[in-house]
Protein backbone atom coordinates (compact mmCIF):
# COMPACT_ATOMS: atom_id res chain seq x y z
CA UNK A 1 0.00 0.00 0.00
CA UNK A 2 2.77 2.38 0.63
CA UNK A 3 4.47 4.11 -1.92
CA UNK A 4 8.26 4.19 -1.87
CA UNK A 5 9.59 7.42 -3.11
CA UNK A 6 13.24 7.04 -4.80
CA UNK A 7 15.06 10.46 -3.58
CA UNK A 8 18.15 11.77 -5.28
CA UNK A 9 21.51 11.03 -3.67
CA UNK A 10 22.65 14.31 -4.35
CA UNK A 11 20.08 17.04 -3.61
CA UNK A 12 17.67 14.40 -1.28
CA UNK A 13 15.09 15.71 -3.58
CA UNK A 14 12.46 14.06 -5.05
CA UNK A 15 14.16 13.10 -8.85
CA UNK A 16 11.30 15.38 -10.67
CA UNK A 17 12.95 18.18 -8.63
CA UNK A 18 16.56 17.96 -8.94
CA UNK A 19 15.78 21.03 -11.48
CA UNK A 20 15.44 22.97 -8.87
CA UNK A 21 18.06 21.79 -6.46
CA UNK A 22 20.84 23.92 -8.25
CA UNK A 23 23.21 20.51 -8.73
CA UNK A 24 21.26 19.15 -12.04
CA UNK A 25 24.31 18.11 -13.49
CA UNK A 26 25.79 15.65 -10.31
CA UNK A 27 22.10 14.76 -10.20
CA UNK A 28 21.74 13.61 -13.45
CA UNK A 29 24.62 11.73 -13.23
CA UNK A 30 23.28 10.28 -9.72
CA UNK A 31 20.17 9.18 -11.14
CA UNK A 32 21.28 7.67 -14.86
CA UNK A 33 23.93 5.79 -12.44
CA UNK A 34 21.23 4.40 -9.66
CA UNK A 35 17.92 4.86 -11.93
CA UNK A 36 18.43 4.28 -15.45
CA UNK A 37 14.94 3.84 -16.14
CA UNK A 38 13.48 7.25 -13.79
CA UNK A 39 16.69 8.92 -15.79
CA UNK A 40 15.17 7.99 -19.21
CA UNK A 41 11.50 8.64 -18.35
CA UNK A 42 12.62 12.16 -17.04
CA UNK A 43 15.44 14.08 -19.03
CA UNK A 44 15.03 11.20 -22.39
CA UNK A 45 17.62 9.10 -23.75
CA UNK A 46 20.80 9.72 -23.00
CA UNK A 47 23.54 11.26 -25.84
CA UNK A 48 20.55 12.27 -28.37
CA UNK A 49 20.15 16.15 -28.78
CA UNK A 50 17.30 15.23 -30.71
CA UNK A 51 15.66 13.78 -28.39
CA UNK A 52 16.29 15.87 -26.15
CA UNK A 53 15.17 18.62 -27.99
CA UNK A 54 11.61 16.98 -28.04
CA UNK A 55 11.62 16.85 -24.64
CA UNK A 56 12.08 20.28 -24.05
CA UNK A 57 9.42 21.35 -26.72
CA UNK A 58 7.28 19.22 -25.02
CA UNK A 59 8.18 20.11 -22.02
CA UNK A 60 7.34 23.88 -23.33
CA UNK A 61 4.07 22.63 -24.88
CA UNK A 62 3.03 20.85 -21.39
CA UNK A 63 3.98 23.64 -18.86
CA UNK A 64 1.10 26.62 -18.89
CA UNK A 65 2.66 29.54 -17.92
CA UNK A 66 4.00 30.68 -21.05
CA UNK A 67 6.68 30.60 -23.11
CA UNK A 68 7.75 33.83 -22.42
CA UNK A 69 7.46 32.67 -18.75
CA UNK A 70 9.57 29.15 -19.46
CA UNK A 71 12.29 30.65 -20.74
CA UNK A 72 12.89 33.38 -17.80
CA UNK A 73 12.34 30.32 -15.08
CA UNK A 74 14.87 28.43 -17.17
CA UNK A 75 17.35 31.01 -17.36
CA UNK A 76 16.92 31.79 -13.82
CA UNK A 77 17.80 27.77 -12.89
CA UNK A 78 20.27 27.76 -15.02
CA UNK A 79 22.08 31.05 -13.30
CA UNK A 80 20.69 29.15 -9.75
CA UNK A 81 23.13 26.53 -10.92
CA UNK A 82 25.95 28.13 -12.06
CA UNK A 83 26.54 29.72 -8.38
CA UNK A 84 25.99 26.64 -6.66
CA UNK A 85 28.53 24.96 -8.59
CA UNK A 86 31.10 27.88 -7.93
CA UNK A 87 30.08 28.00 -4.74
CA UNK A 88 30.94 23.95 -4.32
CA UNK A 89 33.92 24.82 -6.45
CA UNK A 90 35.07 26.84 -3.50
CA UNK A 91 34.26 25.30 -0.85
CA UNK A 92 35.68 22.01 -2.24
CA UNK A 93 39.07 24.02 -2.64
CA UNK A 94 39.32 25.82 0.58
CA UNK A 95 38.17 21.96 2.48
CA UNK A 96 41.74 20.68 0.19
CA UNK A 97 43.85 23.47 1.04
CA UNK A 98 43.07 23.19 4.67
CA UNK A 99 44.68 20.62 6.98
CA UNK A 100 44.10 18.88 9.78
CA UNK A 101 46.45 18.67 12.74
CA UNK A 102 46.93 16.37 15.43
CA UNK A 103 49.30 17.43 18.45
CA UNK A 104 50.31 15.51 20.95
CA UNK A 105 50.80 17.09 24.28
CA UNK A 106 52.28 15.64 27.44
CA UNK A 107 50.43 16.15 30.72
CA UNK A 108 52.90 14.63 33.17
CA UNK A 109 55.90 12.35 32.73
CA UNK A 110 54.02 9.73 31.40
CA UNK A 111 50.29 11.06 30.44
CA UNK A 112 49.92 12.61 26.89
CA UNK A 113 46.85 14.20 25.61
CA UNK A 114 45.79 13.89 22.09
CA UNK A 115 44.45 17.25 20.47
CA UNK A 116 42.87 17.16 16.79
CA UNK A 117 41.88 19.92 15.33
CA UNK A 118 40.88 21.61 11.86
CA UNK A 119 38.16 19.42 11.28
CA UNK A 120 35.44 21.82 11.63
CA UNK A 121 35.14 22.69 7.68
CA UNK A 122 34.66 18.83 7.00
CA UNK A 123 30.80 18.63 8.51
CA UNK A 124 31.88 16.23 10.74
CA UNK A 125 30.49 16.49 14.08
CA UNK A 126 33.06 17.11 16.90
CA UNK A 127 30.90 15.67 19.75
CA UNK A 128 29.81 12.55 17.77
CA UNK A 129 33.56 11.90 16.82
CA UNK A 130 34.81 12.79 20.45
CA UNK A 131 32.08 9.89 21.50
CA UNK A 132 33.65 7.41 19.16
CA UNK A 133 37.05 8.22 20.08
CA UNK A 134 35.89 7.83 24.00
CA UNK A 135 34.21 4.23 23.48
CA UNK A 136 36.95 3.58 20.88
CA UNK A 137 40.58 3.94 23.13
CA UNK A 138 38.42 4.05 26.29
CA UNK A 139 39.81 6.36 27.40
CA UNK A 140 38.39 10.37 27.97
CA UNK A 141 37.45 12.60 24.96
CA UNK A 142 35.81 15.36 25.00
CA UNK A 143 35.39 18.99 22.59
CA UNK A 144 36.79 21.77 23.54
CA UNK A 145 38.07 25.49 22.51
CA UNK A 146 41.43 25.88 22.00
CA UNK A 147 43.99 28.82 22.00
CA UNK A 148 42.65 30.46 18.34
CA UNK A 149 38.85 29.68 19.63
CA UNK A 150 38.13 26.84 17.43
CA UNK A 151 36.74 23.64 18.61
CA UNK A 152 39.60 20.71 19.16
CA UNK A 153 38.94 17.31 20.38
CA UNK A 154 40.65 16.32 22.78
CA UNK A 155 41.91 12.83 23.73
CA UNK A 156 43.29 11.54 27.42
CA UNK A 157 45.98 9.25 26.43
CA UNK A 158 48.85 8.49 24.01
CA UNK A 159 46.98 7.16 20.69
CA UNK A 160 48.29 10.00 18.19
CA UNK A 161 48.73 6.91 15.60
CA UNK A 162 45.71 5.17 16.08
CA UNK A 163 43.96 9.05 15.69
CA UNK A 164 45.73 9.60 12.96
CA UNK A 165 44.69 6.35 10.76
CA UNK A 166 40.96 6.94 11.69
CA UNK A 167 41.05 10.16 10.83
CA UNK A 168 42.76 8.87 7.39
CA UNK A 169 39.83 6.72 7.03
CA UNK A 170 37.14 9.22 7.59
CA UNK A 171 38.65 11.05 5.46
CA UNK A 172 38.98 8.64 2.65
CA UNK A 173 35.43 7.98 3.61
CA UNK A 174 34.58 11.38 2.21
CA UNK A 175 36.28 11.61 -1.05
CA UNK A 176 38.79 13.52 0.26
CA UNK A 177 41.53 11.63 0.35
CA UNK A 178 44.38 14.43 -0.81
CA UNK A 179 44.05 16.43 2.43
CA UNK A 180 46.71 16.82 4.40
CA UNK A 181 46.87 15.44 8.04
CA UNK A 182 49.87 16.97 10.27
CA UNK A 183 51.00 15.25 13.06
CA UNK A 184 52.79 17.36 15.75
CA UNK A 185 54.48 16.15 18.64
CA UNK A 186 55.20 18.38 21.13
CA UNK A 187 57.31 16.26 23.27
CA UNK A 188 59.61 14.86 20.37
CA UNK A 189 62.67 16.52 21.61
CA UNK A 190 62.77 15.31 25.15
CA UNK A 191 62.55 11.63 23.92
CA UNK A 192 65.79 10.95 22.95
CA UNK A 193 66.95 12.27 26.25
CA UNK A 194 64.49 9.89 27.83
CA UNK A 195 65.17 7.24 25.85
CA UNK A 196 69.18 8.05 27.05
CA UNK A 197 67.98 8.52 30.85
CA UNK A 198 66.41 5.05 30.41
CA UNK A 199 70.09 3.79 29.25
CA UNK A 200 71.58 4.60 31.81
CA UNK A 201 68.94 3.11 34.37
CA UNK A 202 69.75 -0.23 32.45
CA UNK A 203 73.20 0.20 32.80
CA UNK B 1 7.95 27.17 11.00
CA UNK B 2 11.46 25.56 10.50
CA UNK B 3 13.45 27.91 8.62
CA UNK B 4 15.99 28.21 11.42
CA UNK B 5 16.25 24.83 12.66
CA UNK B 6 19.05 22.79 13.97
CA UNK B 7 20.19 19.89 16.04
CA UNK B 8 20.79 22.26 18.94
CA UNK B 9 16.82 23.00 19.02
CA UNK B 10 16.14 19.64 19.95
CA UNK B 11 15.15 19.79 23.74
CA UNK B 12 14.75 16.72 24.88
CA UNK B 13 13.68 12.90 23.16
CA UNK B 14 11.91 10.17 24.69
CA UNK B 15 9.95 7.00 23.74
CA UNK B 16 6.33 7.16 23.67
CA UNK B 17 4.03 5.08 25.53
CA UNK B 18 2.68 2.16 24.07
CA UNK B 19 -0.76 3.36 25.09
CA UNK B 20 -0.36 7.06 24.29
CA UNK B 21 1.15 5.58 20.95
CA UNK B 22 -2.33 4.13 20.43
CA UNK B 23 -4.37 7.74 20.73
CA UNK B 24 -1.94 9.23 18.89
CA UNK B 25 -2.68 6.67 16.26
CA UNK B 26 -6.02 6.93 16.55
CA UNK B 27 -5.98 11.19 16.64
CA UNK B 28 -3.93 10.58 13.28
CA UNK B 29 -6.69 8.41 11.37
CA UNK B 30 -9.22 10.96 12.80
CA UNK B 31 -7.66 13.82 11.32
CA UNK B 32 -6.97 11.85 8.02
CA UNK B 33 -9.35 8.95 7.87
CA UNK B 34 -8.05 7.75 4.34
CA UNK B 35 -4.70 6.95 6.58
CA UNK B 36 -6.57 4.48 8.34
CA UNK B 37 -5.67 1.57 5.87
CA UNK B 38 -2.09 1.83 5.95
CA UNK B 39 -1.82 3.17 9.63
CA UNK B 40 -0.85 -0.15 10.61
CA UNK B 41 2.00 -0.02 8.12
CA UNK B 42 3.11 3.54 9.05
CA UNK B 43 3.32 3.04 12.74
CA UNK B 44 4.02 -1.01 13.45
CA UNK B 45 2.16 -2.50 16.19
CA UNK B 46 5.57 -3.02 18.07
CA UNK B 47 7.09 0.24 16.64
CA UNK B 48 8.51 2.94 18.77
CA UNK B 49 7.33 6.45 18.16
CA UNK B 50 9.80 8.92 19.58
CA UNK B 51 8.98 11.85 20.62
CA UNK B 52 11.35 15.00 20.39
CA UNK B 53 10.66 18.50 21.73
CA UNK B 54 12.24 20.98 20.32
CA UNK B 55 12.45 24.53 20.26
CA UNK B 56 9.04 26.98 20.23
CA UNK B 57 6.78 24.46 21.42
CA UNK B 58 7.52 21.78 18.19
CA UNK B 59 7.29 18.22 18.71
CA UNK B 60 8.34 15.93 16.29
CA UNK B 61 7.24 12.04 16.21
CA UNK B 62 9.90 9.68 14.10
CA UNK B 63 9.61 5.99 13.98
CA UNK B 64 12.88 4.20 13.13
CA UNK B 65 14.61 7.79 13.09
CA UNK B 66 12.43 9.23 10.48
CA UNK B 67 10.04 12.00 11.08
CA UNK B 68 6.53 11.11 10.57
CA UNK B 69 4.96 14.24 11.89
CA UNK B 70 4.78 16.74 14.05
CA UNK B 71 2.65 19.26 15.73
CA UNK B 72 2.57 23.01 17.06
CA UNK B 73 -0.68 23.08 19.04
CA UNK B 74 -2.82 20.38 19.17
CA UNK B 75 -3.43 19.69 14.84
CA UNK B 76 -1.03 16.93 14.02
CA UNK B 77 0.63 17.61 11.04
CA UNK B 78 2.22 14.98 8.41
CA UNK B 79 6.00 15.56 7.29
CA UNK B 80 6.46 15.59 3.24
CA UNK B 81 8.02 11.67 3.60
CA UNK B 82 4.55 11.07 5.27
CA UNK B 83 2.82 12.62 2.20
CA UNK B 84 5.36 10.94 0.10
CA UNK B 85 4.80 7.13 1.16
CA UNK B 86 1.14 7.67 0.86
CA UNK B 87 -0.37 10.66 -0.83
CA UNK B 88 -3.81 11.23 -1.67
CA UNK B 89 -4.62 11.28 1.96
CA UNK B 90 -4.46 15.09 2.56
CA UNK B 91 -6.03 17.63 1.42
CA UNK B 92 -4.48 19.32 -1.93
CA UNK B 93 -3.49 22.00 -3.82
CA UNK B 94 -1.63 21.98 -6.91
CA UNK B 95 0.41 25.08 -8.17
CA UNK B 96 1.79 26.94 -11.43
CA UNK B 97 5.40 25.59 -12.73
CA UNK B 98 6.64 28.88 -12.27
CA UNK B 99 6.28 28.89 -7.92
CA UNK B 100 8.25 25.78 -7.77
CA UNK B 101 11.06 27.72 -7.17
CA UNK B 102 9.70 30.37 -4.95
CA UNK B 103 8.45 27.47 -2.82
CA UNK B 104 11.38 25.37 -2.78
CA UNK B 105 13.09 28.51 -0.83
CA UNK B 106 10.82 28.84 1.03
CA UNK B 107 7.68 31.65 0.37
CA UNK B 108 4.58 31.67 0.94
CA UNK B 109 2.47 30.60 -1.80
CA UNK B 110 0.38 33.73 -3.71
CA UNK B 111 -3.25 33.61 -4.41
CA UNK B 112 -2.32 33.44 -8.52
CA UNK B 113 0.05 30.61 -8.03
CA UNK B 114 -3.40 28.61 -7.13
CA UNK B 115 -5.04 29.87 -9.14
CA UNK B 116 -3.78 30.37 -12.95
CA UNK B 117 -3.92 27.98 -16.02
CA UNK B 118 -1.21 24.79 -14.14
CA UNK B 119 -2.53 25.43 -10.75
CA UNK B 120 -5.14 23.16 -9.45
CA UNK B 121 -8.05 24.28 -6.62
CA UNK B 122 -10.48 21.86 -5.24
CA UNK B 123 -14.54 22.55 -6.37
CA UNK B 124 -16.68 24.18 -4.33
CA UNK B 125 -17.13 24.25 -1.38
CA UNK B 126 -13.25 23.54 -1.07
CA UNK B 127 -11.59 24.01 2.08
CA UNK B 128 -11.40 26.62 5.22
CA UNK B 129 -9.11 28.84 6.24
CA UNK B 130 -6.30 27.26 8.45
CA UNK B 131 -6.42 24.06 6.96
CA UNK B 132 -3.35 22.10 6.64
CA UNK B 133 -3.11 21.64 2.94
CA UNK B 134 -0.59 19.52 0.62
CA UNK B 135 0.95 21.36 -2.15
CA UNK B 136 1.85 19.65 -5.51
CA UNK B 137 2.88 20.85 -8.73
CA UNK B 138 1.46 21.02 -12.31
CA UNK B 139 3.22 18.52 -13.75
CA UNK B 140 4.98 16.66 -11.03
CA UNK B 141 4.10 13.51 -9.20
CA UNK B 142 5.27 14.20 -5.44
CA UNK B 143 4.20 16.99 -3.16
CA UNK B 144 6.38 19.74 -2.64
CA UNK B 145 5.49 21.44 0.69
CA UNK B 146 2.76 21.97 3.31
CA UNK B 147 1.49 24.56 4.29
CA UNK B 148 -1.54 26.15 6.29
CA UNK B 149 -4.48 28.14 4.21
CA UNK B 150 -4.32 31.62 5.30
CA UNK B 151 -7.73 32.57 3.66
CA UNK B 152 -10.47 29.43 2.00
CA UNK B 153 -10.04 28.24 -1.29
CA UNK B 154 -13.54 30.29 -2.41
CA UNK B 155 -11.76 33.19 -0.77
CA UNK B 156 -8.44 32.67 -3.29
CA UNK B 157 -10.50 31.98 -6.21
CA UNK B 158 -12.94 35.73 -5.96
CA UNK B 159 -9.67 37.90 -4.23
CA UNK B 160 -6.39 36.56 -6.30
CA UNK B 161 -4.35 38.35 -5.04
CA UNK B 162 -1.60 38.00 -1.70
CA UNK B 163 -0.51 35.75 0.60
CA UNK B 164 -2.77 32.75 0.45
CA UNK B 165 -0.61 30.02 1.84
CA UNK B 166 1.56 30.15 4.85
CA UNK B 167 4.44 27.44 3.99
CA UNK B 168 5.44 24.98 7.32
CA UNK B 169 7.63 22.71 5.53
CA UNK B 170 9.18 21.94 2.56
CA UNK B 171 11.47 19.66 0.03
CA UNK B 172 14.83 20.85 1.24
CA UNK B 173 14.32 22.91 4.53
CA UNK B 174 15.82 21.85 7.95
CA UNK B 175 13.33 19.54 8.99
CA UNK B 176 13.48 17.47 5.28
CA UNK B 177 17.36 17.51 6.26
CA UNK B 178 16.60 16.69 9.59
CA UNK B 179 17.77 12.82 10.94
CA UNK B 180 18.49 11.53 13.88
CA UNK B 181 21.21 8.89 14.74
Amino acid sequence: MLKNVIYCGVCSYPPEYCEFSGKLKRCKVWLSENHADLFAKLYGAEDNAQEEVEVVTNKLAESSIGEAREEKLEKDLLRIQKKQENREERELAKKLSSKVIIKREARTKKKFIVAISGLEIFDIDMKKLAKTFASKFATGCSVSKNVEKKEEVVIQGDVMDEVEAYIHSLLEEKGLKDVKVETIDAKKKKKPAAEGATKQATK
Amino acid sequence: MFRKFTREDVHSRSKVKSSIQRTLKAKLVKQYPKLEDVINELIPKKGQIELIKCEDKIQLYTVDGEVLFFQKFDELIPSLKLVHKFPGAYPTVQVDRGAIKFVLSGANIMCPGLTSAGADLPPAPGYEKGTIVVINAENKENALAIGELMMSTEEIKSINKGHSIELIHHLGDPLWNFSIE
